[in-house]
């Protein structure tokens, strides 16, 4: 395709190429405004080194005090027992399961755009991918609460990890729960390996650039003493491509065996081989709608338009939309199977779901998930930034909600009537839910005041001073 | 870190060792270019310093492919047979389970276990074998020392040619640099208490 990027060699032209006369391929830029690469460092790292802005304490401080209903809410369960959360026969998942999937699934986005847009080479992914990580990796420690304390007696939680128990009895890997034990903890363990390393460079930035003595060795410390060499860039690159190459399958085997906690049960409405890719697409869903929720407010914040531009924006409401509009196919296609596989059980649970005790759940995610973002063909909305964000917030809403419905409307109404429940959450589970949305924003406001929000070098390397033949090739 | 070194250079009595010359470049264009005349000229131990990967930059200085992916193989490798060991010493060997009329031991059923250690172990293999390759951890560098080292993680571009390097040569080296473009040719001194 030597005629493409140079229109003006004349030899190998196709002739039909003057009779169509192809209309010049236009990038965006993704810095806008010709900005310099001084300028894109003295921006990311002015975000940490000026002196800490009235607004981060109040936002850590409000987050600190949502994030203590978390604390509260635990210290009770654990003197109590998890009887205080509203689990009862037939649901005995309730909100643990739900608010696990929900976190889980918000990480998954950090990855996608650090690891899939990378191999995919999506230049646009290096302004958000830091932040996106630090999503992931905060994301993933809020939904690690859920199933560690739902356990029961939480001091027990060490027997899910290969080690003996006082019996001398070894964990069982023919349950899912067991794998998702090893999916959740290499996730976690692999996206802070990604995220740490991919940060490296811009530490000894911050490194080089600081003055105060804790600056000096904080940075000087995690940075391993990084010098910009060439050799150092050789292997670091490499390293990046595998680690993206690793964490793509890693992602989508996360979600996948996430959902395997349903779908290897034996339930109508769980028993399906469609939930690997519906979660795993519901997942991207949920994150983008988390990123868009995070990243847009920081811009404004920040003044950081010339690097989280309008093509940023307008790219992660259209992985939104095409992702919204998966899981609004699985929606229906779970539907479809569900008639055409002729199960009455199956067919009823599915009734259930829309019209049954649930029905107002469902339409809530319905509305959330399947219509909300299918207003992202517009441009107009697209750049209509708070409408975006407000978007966002439904969407982040609207697969809370899917969790909700998968779990709930099959547990409570078991294959018996006699054995039907109604599932309602506590006033600790929903505190102790809400708390965590303060325990990740204390994550994060930490994230932003000492780490650097955006990849430097990733950032520089798409501007056009980054080609080294001058923007000829 | 490297005020402190020099602080401590001032108290004490220190020798001043030459480590090499350093040219500075403006953009990723003109190092591209110098560092292939470099090569030509037969220099052989000597650095780029960029801020950003310059695409090219390796072919450009003659360095082969990277070797970090035989450690990502090689974690990815052990992962798989722990996995496996896993499973087998904890469900069939040392304790055997019945479970669902399930096999003791398959690699079917832990296959998730096996896939999530391959990746594990191929992550930290990736990782650590970057730092051994870049010969990582090292706080303290001879190149710490130059007075604008710090532009190199900013918008300057650096060469370093190394006292070291069979060619080099304290009056020829630097007219060499100046005339590929270099400019702010510095000697970096590297100080031993």
């Amino acid at each position: 395709m030597a005629t493409l990027s140079n229109p003006e060699s004349t030899e190998d032209r196709p002739a039909i190429l003057d009779k169509v006369n192809p209309a010049p391929w236009h990038e965006a830029p993704l810095v806008l405004n010709n900005r310099s690469f001084n300028w894109v460092t003295e921006k990311i790292c002015g975000i940490v080194e000026s002196k800490t802005p009235t607004w981060w304490w109040w936002c850590f401080i409000t987050a600190m005090i949502i994030a203590s209903f978390t604390g509260i809410g635990l210290v009770y369960l654990v003197s109590t027992g998890v009887g205080v959360w509203g689990n009862n026969n037939p649901v005995n998942w309730g909100w643990a399961i739900v608010n696990f999937v929900f976190w889980i699934g918000i990480g998954h986005a950090g990855t996608l755009i650090s690891a899939i847009l990378c191999l995919l080479k999506q230049k646009w992914r290096t302004s958000i991918n830091r932040g996106s990580e630090a999503m992931t990796v905060f994301a993933v420690m809020c939904a690690g609460i859920f199933p560690l304390f739902h356990v029961g007696r939480v001091w027990f939680a060490w027997w899910l990890f290969p080690l003996p128990n006082a019996n001398a009895i070894w964990p069982n890997f023919r349950s899912p729960l067991e794998w998702d034990v090893f999916a959740v903890s290499t996730y976690f363990t692999v996206s802070i390996l990604f995220w740490y390393m991919g940060m490296i460079p811009d530490l000894a930035v911050l490194r080089d650039r600081a003055k105060e003595t804790w600056r000096k060795y904080f940075y000087g410390f995690l940075a391993m003493g990084w010098r910009n060499a060439n050799n150092h860039w050789r292997n670091f690159e490499m390293a990046y491509l595998l680690l993206a190459g690793l964490s793509t399958p890693l992602v989508l085997s996360v979600h996948t065996i996430v959902s395997f906690d349903f779908a290897v049960a034996n339930l109508p409405g769980w028993h399906t081989t469609i939930f690997p890719p519906y979660f795993v697409a519901g997942a991207i869903f949920s994150g983008f709608g988390m990123v868009l929720t995070l990243l847009l407010p920081l811009r404004a914040v920040f003044g950081l338009h010339d690097l989280i531009t309008q093509t940023h924006i307008d790219n992660m409401c259209k992985i939104t939309l095409a992702t919204g509009s998966i899981v609004g196919y699985a929606y229906s296609m779970e539907f479809f199977i569900a008639w055409y596989g002729a199960n009455s059980y199956e067919g009823f649970a599915f009734i259930n779901r829309a019209f049954g005790n649930y029905w107002w759940s469902y339409w809530i995610m319905v509305s959330c998930n399947v219509i909300c973002p299918q207003l992202f063909w517009f441009k107009k909305i697209r750049e209509n930034t708070p409408l975006v964000w407000i978007i966002s917030i439904f969407v982040n809403v609207g697969m809370w909600f899917e969790r909700f419905v998968i779990a709930n409307t099959t547990l409570s109404r078991d294959f018996l009537p006699s054995s039907w429940g109604y599932y309602s959450p506590t006033v600790v589970d929903i505190f102790t839910f809400f708390g965590t949305f303060g325990f990740f924003s204390v994550l994060f406001l930490l994230f932003l005041r000492f780490l650097p929000l955006m990849p430097l070098a990733e950032v520089k390397s798409v501007m056009p001073q980054a080609d080294p033949h001058g923007g000829k090739h | 870190m490297a005020e402190n070194i020099n602080n401590l250079a001032m108290t004490t009595k220190t020798m001043d060792i030459k480590y090499g010359i350093s040219a500075t470049f403006s953009s990723a264009k003109d190092i591209f270019d110098a560092a292939g005349k470099i090569r030509e000229e037969g220099y052989k131990k000597w650095e780029c310093y960029t801020p950003i990967p310059v695409h090219g930059l390796d072919d450009q200085m003659g360095v082969g492919r990277s070797k970090v992916p035989c450690f990502t193989l090689l974690g990815g490798v052990t992962g798989f047979l722990t996995g496996m060991l896993l499973v087998w010493f904890m469900n069939a060997y040392d304790y055997p389970l019945i479970v669902g009329g399930k096999p003791y031991f398959s690699p079917i059923y832990p296959f998730p276990v096996f896939y999530e250690l391959t990746i594990l172990f191929a992550a930290f293999g990736t990782l650590f074998g970057m730092f051994f390759l870049n010969r990582l951890p090292q706080h303290n560098h001879a190149v710490f020392e130059h007075p604008n080292f710090g532009k190199t993680g900013d918008d300057k571009f650096m060469v370093v040619v190394e006292i070291e390097d069979p060619k080099f040569d304290d009056e020829d080296t630097p007219v060499f640099l100046k005339s590929l473009g270099g400019k702010s040719i510095t000697t970096i001194k590297e100080s031993i208490v």
